[in-house]
């Protein structure tokens, strides 16, 4: 009972601590971490989200709080100061919780109106690959290649974003497939040879989630 | 212009390299000694007669900051990652000399980041291997004056650069620089490869790499663990030359 009254305590008083919201935690991976392989190791993919998305979670969670606490003494500096933590850390959550659901060791092939948009505005989806995997390769330190989708034109455009800028706010584009070229996400497996990580990911691409957040989108 | 590692890419052939040794026969040495000197003529001509830059030596072998910083990590750090930034200035550099003589101002222009992210990779590697070093002395003299001036104590500067440096977010370098209008040492932080000098004024004194590639098949996501580690390794020697440099 003690136990019982404890626990049904514990939430509550989380939930007090952030005037009520939820802290954000690690979302489960669909697959196992040797799934990916071999083009991401098992050990890439347990340090990377057990470790490195763990830690945006945390510190999301700590800036969440100080923002909480700023709102209510109606300070506004330190609310202002708290941005870049919110969208380093926030961005982290944000791309990372999408890159595992982008990913999968089965994710079939592009079709229906998703493969009609990529022929449209890619020529090919060979032409999709090589823009993106090009504008990726190319990021200037640590970074993201995204393929999203533009609700005003209706067409699909590739990004890409410095650190942990997310997508859609930055460029008001839905992200429907990211590529992750930090240098955690391929080094100790890639070395500096940042193109072959670019250019194997495609085969664990997740198509079916792909299409799912372009439908989503319509 | 790809700023990516590469490693099909590579320097052209140092026509400074001396001929084979092993070539016996005078006409045979004559030509190659001939076709060396038009090729070196040909690439002066290619880069407007701008030397190439080529990659420095490391004052130390791979192993000698062991174990602060893996033989393996400094082998692909300095002969991959810093000779790809090598490799992409020269090339931007060559393209620059060819949109200035055609008066393409568009282009001189467009070739600003790729400059700035492997020119600046270059200048912050060339200083990074040199404040690098397995006996590295400690600081003193009007250094350590000014140290415990502006940080309190050594602990001090220790303890607030290793701080801004763990906080970087991304990729970049964290850096004890020097104020020369002010006369202050300084700490600063600065993106990717965005060199101290020329985006902030300060003069680099000691820098820290924290691009994942300079400490992440040691340390893996633990940041704090390699930048507290590395002023074992801080070649105060250097840090000091530099300081004197700069009064």
């Amino acid at each position: 009972m003690i136990i019982l009254r404890k626990l049904s305590l514990a939430p509550r008083l989380v939930g007090a601590r952030i005037r009520g919201c939820q802290k954000h935690t690690l979302p489960d991976l669909p697959y196992d971490y040797s799934a990916l392989e071999p083009v991401i190791s098992a050990e890439i993919m347990q340090l990377h989200h057990s470790k490195h998305h763990q830690t945006y979670i945390n510190n999301l969670n700590v800036a969440e709080e100080k923002l909480a606490e700023a709102k209510a003494k109606s300070d506004i500096s330190t609310v202002i100061a708290l941005a870049p933590a919110l969208k380093f850390n926030g961005g982290g959550h944000i791309n990372h919780s999408i890159f595992w659901k982008n990913l999968s060791p089965d994710g079939g092939e592009p079709q229906g109106e998703l493969l009609t948009a990529i022929n449209r505005d890619f020529g090919s989806l060979d032409g999709l690959k090589s823009q993106l995997s090009a504008a990726t390769v190319a990021i200037q330190g640590s970074g993201w290649g995204w393929l999203g989708y533009n609700k005003q034109k209706k067409i699909l455009q590739i990004a890409t974003c410095p650190n942990q800028d997310p997508l859609e706010a930055t460029t008001g584009l839905i992200p429907l497939f990211g590529i992750d070229v930090w240098e955690h996400a391929y080094y100790l497996q890639y070395k500096n040879v940042r193109p072959d990580y670019v250019n194997a990911i495609w085969k664990v691409a997740n198509w079916k989630d792909i299409i799912t957040r372009f439908n989503a989108a319509q």
